[in-house]
């Protein structure tokens, strides 16, 4: 493998997170790992209930 | 020594220098014009120095951060939004959550001084102040698991300082979206390309937003990716608009209609679903965002602008067209978040801390983050300041000031000393796609100007149209998020208070409770929007020292708070360091704010203005349509200054309650009280 690959893969996935594209995916990982035994929410009534949740407070400035 | 060591402190030394002597060359040269190169450079070597030394000593020294110590995101990690994310995640998060409008209008506005006050207070205000206070916020909230500004103002001052801090948010933030909202109004107003092009907008997220909820539920890259080519073909099809006289008259509107348009769409958005209209739209403007102002960084860099504006201009002594008010204080009202703002503290208690993996990290994301945003406000003072001075006031001048006929406008302009002719502006409103650029206040209109001209000239030549409307869609996009998501928080804050009055009123999702409380805040931002442009005088003038003096409450309210922590938390030998500021911002707030209120002068004194109008207005020297506005200006006049007596008010509560606390901590009448969550030894490795 070429040496820009892995630094293309972590740059790649660090704008994933930045703008929230692999959210349900941490939930997803969260939730098998800490709470094995209850049903995660699947990916749209995650999206929504994570929109309706961040936009309760402030979080863009002037 | 080792080699190391004396290459990193020769580098250190060599950075220091580069800075100083860049700052020094800006500061002393008195000439035609400067290269903005030398812009660039006092500012980077500033915000390094900064960094490298004032941040580090105050995590190692002040906050004595504590890398083993576990953070709210590791101890409460849910997933959502408790979660350890690595800091440059952050970084780029709280970066993106804090930038807005705020940096590019404050220094465009304050180009009137001439280029020298503005980028001098950018840079020890930032340093000093402004990214100090971010990092201390975030480390106090970070520390007491990720609370709230209210919150914390509840524990550290008690429920006076409490409500004061919460009557100060509401406040700030009518105040902020009837400015911002001003200020796309403003540039919209009978500008069809802009007009059509932001319109645009409004489709093209609600057709992300369905996407993202129906078609492919959270997948945020690939709708981004597809909502950004939407909106740059929006911007070349408002273009095509422009061209066809037929169209083109649909999307000439006048300021008043489009701030009923403003207004409604603000209200219908606060009650619409999030994930159909303001989530999609904040994903494409935060993409943009973060674009530009890397794109802006390259190109100033190699195009190397001259800045034309002096030094220094002869509107420091108050006289200025585009705000009245001297040098001091209003430099520091006006340049509010580029500097210090205390809207930020809102995000790094709150937001921000909830994602901080190590405590550590708390440097880089909240002094870091604010210096770029001070960064961006620079670039923002260079755009302005590469335009011709005659012109950069032409633009930002109300017709209530220089006359609305294009020969008197520009022959008072010359007048001053900044040579400007109809033909140039002209040609130049020609260029820009434009019908006109006189008395296009607000200043997104000259901002976008500089900016098509650096792009233009610096990506290929021409399309400077395409460029400026690129520019002008860049703005509106953050300022109707900000429109839609402040409506939102502030219908929540509303409810929350109404609900103390009659409970159903507090229920967040029962129809009539959302309606009431939407409505309430819409028509709380949209008074002073509507009074703004049925200014003749721009009402940019008015509400833009207001908003500064709102921000710098705030920002004295979070200081305050962090003031106190550190008196009674074993800190009072650094107390000085949120202390500081914290005296710098109530001078400046207390002194604009008694000018605000006491002058004589009707350009400066609200109540003088309201006194000079009705005298006006009743010797009958008025004209038919300036008469007839004329008693609800007077109103608003008194409004605005009644709003500063409370707002100064609130500062001086805030700053007496955290006083009294500290001096019963002092003189040990009230025992030490540690609000920090216990120390728990991280486990990440």
């Amino acid at each position: 493998m070429s040496p820009v690959a892995p630094r293309w893969h972590k740059f790649w996935t660090g704008m994933r997170t930045l703008l929230g594209d692999d959210a349900y995916e941490r939930y997803l990982a969260h939730c098998r790992a800490r709470h094995p035994d209850c049903t995660p929410l699947d990916r749209g009534a995650f999206y929504v209930a994570e929109l309706d949740r961040r936009w309760r407070q402030v979080n863009r400035c002037c | 020594m080792a080699t190391g060591t004396l290459i990193r402190a020769t580098a250190w030394i060599a950075t220091a220098v580069a800075g100083a002597s860049a700052l020094g060359g800006i500061a002393l040269h008195r000439g035609e014009s400067i290269n903005a190169l030398w812009f660039v450079v006092a500012a980077v070597c500033t915000y390094l120095v900064g960094y490298r030394f004032y941040s580090s000593w105050i995590a190692a020294r002040v906050c004595r951060l504590d890398a083993t110590r576990a953070t709210p995101a590791e101890r409460l990690d849910n997933g959502r939004d408790f979660m350890p994310t690595h800091r440059s995640i952050v970084f780029g998060h709280h970066f993106a959550a804090i930038a807005g409008a705020g940096p590019l209008i404050g220094p465009t506005l304050a180009a009137q001084f001439g280029y020298l006050p503005g980028t001098l207070w950018l840079l020890v205000g930032a340093v000093l102040a402004g990214c100090a206070q971010d990092m201390l916020v975030l480390f106090c909230s970070t520390r007491r698991d990720g609370r709230s500004l209210a919150n914390l103002a509840r524990d550290e001052l008690g429920r006076l300082g409490a409500s004061a801090a919460m009557v100060g948010t509401l406040f700030i933030m009518i105040i902020l979206m009837a400015v911002l909202a001003l200020v796309v109004v403003k540039a919209m107003a009978h500008s069809p390309w802009s007009t059509a092009t932001v319109f645009a907008t409004i489709p093209i997220a609600i057709v992300i937003g369905v996407y993202l909820r129906f078609v492919r539920p959270g997948r945020v890259m690939e709708a981004t990716a597809i909502g950004v080519v939407l909106l740059l073909a929006a911007v070349a099809a408002g273009g095509w608009v422009n061209s066809h006289p037929a169209i083109r008259a649909w999307f000439d509107l006048d300021a008043k209609a489009l701030a009923w348009f403003v207004i409604l769409y603000g209200f219908v958005a606060a009650i619409l679903p999030v994930w159909l209209l303001l989530a999609p739209r904040d994903y494409l403007s935060t993409f943009i965002k973060l674009g530009v102002v890397f794109l802006l960084a390259i190109a100033i860099c190699v195009l190397q602008p001259d800045v034309r504006m002096p030094a220094l201009t002869q509107f420091i002594d108050g006289t200025g067209p585009i705000f009245s008010g001297s040098l001091f204080p209003f430099l520091f009202i006006t340049i509010a978040c580029g500097a210090i703002s205390g809207f930020h503290a809102l995000v790094a208690s709150g937001t921000t801390p909830k994602l901080i993996t190590r405590e550590t990290d708390v440097r880089m994301v909240g002094y870091g983050s604010m210096a770029l945003e001070s960064f961006v406000a620079i670039m923002a003072l260079i755009a302005a300041c590469v335009l011709d001075p005659g012109v950069y006031f032409a633009i930002n001048t109300a017709a209530g000031v220089v006359g609305s006929d294009p020969v008197t406008a520009t022959a008072t302009i010359t007048s001053w000393g900044f040579p400007v002719d109809p033909a140039q502006m002209e040609a130049l409103a020609a260029s820009m796609g434009e019908a006109s650029l006189y008395g296009r206040t607000g200043g997104a209109p000259s901002l976008a100007v500089g900016m098509a001209h650096i792009f233009g000239s610096a990506f290929g030549d021409g399309l400077f149209a395409i460029w400026y409307h690129f520019a002008i869609m860049f703005e509106a996009v953050f300022i109707l998020t900000v429109l839609d998501a402040g409506t939102r928080v502030g219908r929540f804050i509303m409810q929350d208070a109404l609900g103390s009055l009659w409970a159903p009123l507090g229920r967040t999702s029962w129809y009539p409770s959302v309606w009431i409380a939407s409505i309430l805040v819409c028509a709380g931002w949209g008074y002073f929007l509507y009074i703004g442009v049925i200014d003749p005088n721009g009402g940019i003038n008015i509400l833009w020292p207001l908003f500064g003096m709102a921000n710098q409450m705030l920002a004295a309210i979070a200081l305050a708070v962090v003031t106190a922590i550190f008196v009674k938390s074993g800190r009072l030998r650094h107390a000085w360091v949120p202390g500081a500021p914290l005296a710098w911002l109530v001078i400046v707030t207390s002194v604009a704010a008694w000018q605000k209120i006491f002058s004589d002068d009707p350009r400066i004194g609200f109540f003088a203005a309201a006194r000079d109008l009705s005298d006006k207005l009743a010797a009958g020297v008025l004209t038919p349509e300036r008469a007839a506005v004329a008693p609800k200006l007077i109103f608003n006049q008194q409004l605005d200054g009644w709003l500063t007596v409370v707002l100064i008010f609130i500062v001086w509560i805030i700053v007496i309650d955290m006083a009294r606390g500290c001096w019963s901590h002092l003189s040990g009448r009230r025992p030490a009280a540690n609000t920090e969550s216990p120390y728990v030894a991280t486990q990440l490795t």
